[in-house]
C-alpha cells in the first residue's frame, strides 16, 4: 500500500481490463485485493492464472494534464498486477 | 382521435414506438435455443427462470438504503461495512453472489461518484436494475474526464474544497457510495432515515434528500 506505480503504456489485442485512459499514468496502490483469475485469459475459455488486483489512485493533473478540472480530484481504478511497474521504471 | 396514427404522435405528443418485426439476431437466436434446450433437458424450468427474473426485478434501491441508514445508526455495523462490505450486506440479506463490494463513505471533504467505463457494472444487490444513463456512453466517457460538470448536471455543485473521487468500477469489484447523513436527523429511526437515502445518493451523482422532505 502507498507504493507509486506506473501502468503499463500497452495496447495489446484482446479482452483488457485496463482502460485506455488510464495506460502509462502514475498513481499510488491504495488497497490489494483478490487474487482473482486474469479476465483476459477467462475471456478466453482459459482457467484463469490467480492474479492480484490492486486499487490505484490517480490525481486528475496526472491524468488529464492541464485540462483537468481541479487536478487534485483523484480517479480511483482496480488495475491487475500484471499491468503495473514501479513509477521510477524507464 | 386517439387511434389515428397518422401523424406518428400519441394524443399526449410522443412518437409511437415501432413494431418490433425485424428478425431475431444471431444471439437472440441463441439464447431461445440454449434456453429451450436447458428446459428439454431438464436443467430447467421456465417457472425457475421466471422467478429468478422475478427476483431480480424486485431489487430495488430500498435494499442499499437500508444498508445506508443502518451504517448511520449503527456503529458496529459501519465498522464491519468498511471492513468488507460483501459480508456485511449479505447479512443483511442481500447477497452479492461472486462479486465483491466496497463502500465509499462521503465526507465535508470527500464525495464519490462510481462508473464504470468499460461497460456498466453496478451492485443491482443494493441497488436494482443500473438506470438507463448509468450505461450511456456520455456518463461513462465524462465522469472520469469531467466529473464536476456531470454533477453539476445532475443539480450537485460541490466546493472546490471537497476533493472528487471518481471510482472507475473495471474488474471485480462493485461501488456502493455511503453518503453523509444529513443534518436535522439526530434521534430519526433507521426507517425514517433510509427513506432519505436515494439511489443517485448511491450512486454519488446525488445527495441524500433533506430532512424537510418526510416532514
Amino acid at each position: 500500500m502507498g507504493s507509486r506505480v506506473r501502468v503499463r503504456n500497452d495496447m495489446p489485442p484482446g479482452h483488457i481490463r485496463t482502460p485506455a485512459y488510464l495506460r502509462g499514468k502514475c498513481g499510488v496502490i491504495e488497497r490489494t485485493l483478490g487474487p482473482f483469475a486474469n479476465p483476459e485469459e477467462l475471456a478466453y475459455r482459459h482457467s484463469g492464472a490467480p492474479l492480484a488486483l490492486h486499487r490505484v489512485r490517480f490525481t486528475m493533473a496526472e491524468v488529464w494534464g492541464a485540462t483537468a478540472e481541479i487536478p487534485t480530484d483523484t480517479i480511483e481504478a482496480e488495475i491487475y498486477a500484471h499491468w503495473l511497474e514501479p513509477a521510477d521504471a524507464a | 382521435m386517439p387511434h389515428d396514427h397518422h401523424n406518428h404522435l400519441s394524443p399526449s405528443g410522443h412518437p409511437f414506438r415501432a413494431d418490433n418485426d425485424h428478425p431475431l439476431s444471431y444471439w437472440q437466436t441463441m439464447e431461445i435455443a440454449v434456453r429451450e434446450l436447458l428446459i428439454e433437458k431438464g436443467v430447467t424450468t421456465a417457472a425457475e427462470i421466471a422467478r429468478q427474473i422475478d427476483a431480480m426485478d424486485n431489487r430495488t434501491p430500498a435494499n442499499g438504503a437500508a444498508v445506508v441508514a443502518r451504517a448511520w445508526t449503527d456503529p458496529d455495523f459501519r465498522a464491519a461495512l468498511q471492513h468488507d462490505a460483501s459480508v456485511a450486506t449479505s447479512e443483511m440479506g442481500f447477497d452479492i453472489g461472486p462479486m465483491k463490494l466496497i463502500a465509499v463513505e462521503n465526507t465535508a471533504d470527500l464525495h464519490n461518484i462510481v462508473v464504470c467505463t468499460l461497460c456498466s457494472c453496478y451492485p443491482r444487490n443494493l441497488l436494482g436494475l443500473p438506470p438507463d444513463w448509468y450505461k450511456s456512453r456520455a456518463y461513462r466517457s465524462r465522469t472520469v474526464r469531467e466529473p464536476r460538470r456531470v454533477l453539476a448536471e445532475f443539480g450537485v455543485t460541490l466546493p472546490e474544497t471537497t476533493q472528487i473521487r471518481v471510482h472507475d468500477s473495471t474488474a471485480d469489484m462493485r461501488y456502493v457510495v455511503i453518503p453523509a447523513r444529513p443534518d436535522g436527523t439526530d434521534g430519526w429511526s433507521t426507517d425514517d432515515l433510509a427513506h432519505l437515502v436515494t439511489r443517485d445518493s448511491m450512486v454519488g451523482t446525488g445527495l441524500p434528500k433533506s430532512p424537510d422532505a418526510l416532514a
